[in-house]
């Protein structure tokens, strides 16, 4: 930007740090390639080469029924963990905006106490609670729901998960709704539109774009989740990453694994560069009202 | 906005809920760090110490402990100055350039982390690198960075570069502009950077159970197995001081943040 600026006295400066800024870029951007970059690069090669050049490991991929149960149980998961995250976030995130600056405190005091906690420690608070003998079963049992399994299973592991990604959903939800302006529901009402239609018809779509956002966000995270599955599924809720993990590290099939790999990195970039375009107009909309 | 009575309570029993949720598991760990049976059921039984004092005493936890600290502070200083170096030049940067290299230097948010946990092993059992500080230090680092990245980058955003340039016509040279106007104003991005990167770092685990051995394992990686291998309470108990240090971390970061805001006109 200061490229274009009209040059001023200090122009010697100026013009130092037109070549400046790539170089202090430079150890960044060398330590990426070598760490992320490369790693990545390798994975790809292992999949078309391992154990010989081809496309055999992707043909195994998509061909095998249980490859493909677990790629759809793995975007199941990551959508229930999305809806259930939208349909708790948004009524929280929207009191954020309506409460004065104390009670918000405490709100966004509990939106930020999980990070204060260690993941795994987290992760194995659920298996303490969701056990079959744990807290929740019991109160479910008081209440007269006998005999459902939480732990080992898949509603097990969207809830733990859900409680993990909740904060990333609500965040960027309650900065877009923090910026609508609430004269325009009161605009509305003064029209004649009842709470319930001013809401549907002029919050609720300025809102949306927090809503794509953080649903984004969830998911792609979702989809690459490790440990809660790891700790609170069983078999029958196996993700992908999992399977990956298995390949490599039980079966030293680096090839399998580095398909998987690649299938769940594409699957993730994808769903990014599809995302972008359409948050981007969101926003502007949303500036544009 | 006018709500009717009843939207607002339902609205406020459904936040309830979830917040009790949010926070509910964070705190769960706390009375299990008491239990006297070598359990983790909840509730819990009696009371003793006895899990604390593994804690200290077991070399397999003070010493993943120690590598955990060990890692995460190189990794905070490393990430600190890589971070905000290229948040520096991508400032000054023309602005399409600046977003491509931003959006590259973001990408190790956005990358599952098995798929990058099984690349870095692969590279690191070719280098030689698996079970060492190096190596934990080398992945660690590149997972924070885009953290600093974003912390100091905001700073930048507000920073008043017209100040950098009086500063300069009044004859000080880049660095004496950069240590005397520049650097003060961002030490608060760098600062939260910094902790974010050794938060980043003394938390990761999916990367480094795939780097780890026998001989060198992080906190994470031991709260993980003894998670798998047995219902240790020590688990629990090294959750309640980690719950406690944080506490105390940011709740002293704040009151001194409050203080500085007060102290100031």
């Amino acid at each position: 930007m200061s490229a274009h600026e009209p040059t001023t006295p200090s122009a010697p400066t100026r013009a130092g740090w037109a070549w400046r800024p790539f170089a202090l870029t430079l150890p960044a951007l060398v330590l990426l390639a070598a760490v992320i970059g490369y790693p990545l690069l390798t994975i790809v090669l292992r999949s078309l080469s391992e154990p010989q050049w081809g496309a055999q490991n992707y043909v195994w991929f998509f061909g095998a029924p249980i490859n493909l149960t677990v790629l759809q149980r793995t975007f199941t998961i990551s959508a229930w963990v999305t809806i259930v995250c939208v349909i708790c976030a948004y009524p929280y995130a929207y009191l954020m905006t309506a409460v004065g600056p104390r009670v918000r405190l405490v709100l966004v005091l509990c939106v930020l106490i999980p990070f204060w906690v260690s993941g795994v420690v987290r992760t194995l608070s659920w298996v303490i609670l969701l056990q079959d003998s744990g807290v929740i079963n019991s109160l479910l049992r008081a209440a007269g729901f006998d005999g459902i399994r939480l732990i080992r299973t898949q509603t097990g592991v969207v809830i733990g998960m859900a409680q993990v990604l909740l904060p990333f959903m609500i965040l960027p939800l309650y900065s877009v709704m923090k910026g609508i302006d609430l004269r325009l529901m009161r605009a509305a009402q003064s029209l004649g539109a009842r709470p319930s239609r001013a809401f549907f018809t002029v919050y609720l779509p300025l809102s949306l774009p927090g809503v794509y956002a953080g649903a984004i966000i969830v998911f792609i995270l979702a989809l690459g989740f490790y440990i809660t599955p790891a700790l609170l599924g069983g078999p029958r809720s196996t993700m992908l990453s999992t399977l990956v993990q298995t390949q490599v590290l039980s079966l030293l099939q680096w090839g399998r694994g580095g398909a998987m790999g690649v299938v769940l990195l594409v699957t993730t970039f994808v769903l990014l560069a599809l995302a972008a375009p359409v948050m981007r107009s969101r926003y502007r909309e949303a500036g544009r009202n | 906005m006018e709500m009717k009575p009843l939207t607002r309570v339902i609205l406020g029993l459904v936040c309830l809920l979830v917040a009790i949720w949010l926070v509910a598991p964070t705190l769960v760990v706390v009375p299990m760090s008491f239990n006297e049976n070598k359990s983790l059921a909840f509730p819990p039984q009696g009371f003793s110490w006895q899990w604390y004092q593994n804690f200290f005493t077991n070399p397999d936890w003070s010493s993943s402990f120690l590598n955990s600290l060990k890692v995460a502070s190189v990794v905070a200083v490393l990430a600190t100055v890589l971070g905000t170096l290229a948040a520096f030049g991508l400032d000054r940067m023309k602005a399409g350039p600046a977003n491509l290299l931003r959006m590259l230097m973001l990408t190790p948010m956005v990358v599952p982390g098995v798929v990058l946990a099984i690349g870095i092993y692969a590279v690191y059992l070719d280098t030689h690198l698996v079970g060492t500080l190096l190596g934990f230090v080398l992945a660690h680092t590149i997972l924070a960075l885009p953290f600093v990245l974003i912390a100091v980058s905001a700073s930048l955003e507000v920073f008043d570069r017209r100040l950098e340039t009086a500063a300069a016509s009044l004859g000080a040279g880049a660095l004496t502009a950069f240590r005397t106007v520049t650097l003060p104003l961002i030490l608060p991005g760098m600062l939260s950077g910094l902790l974010f990167a050794f938060a980043t770092s003394f938390d990761e685990i999916v990367v480094s159970l795939f780097i780890t051995n026998p001989y060198l394992k992080t906190l994470p990686v031991q709260i993980f197995a003894s998670i798998t291998r047995d219902a240790d309470p020590t688990v629990a108990a090294v959750g309640t001081i980690l719950l406690l240090a944080t506490t105390i971390l940011i709740g002293g970061g704040m009151l001194l943040l409050g203080h500085e805001r007060k102290g100031r006109p």
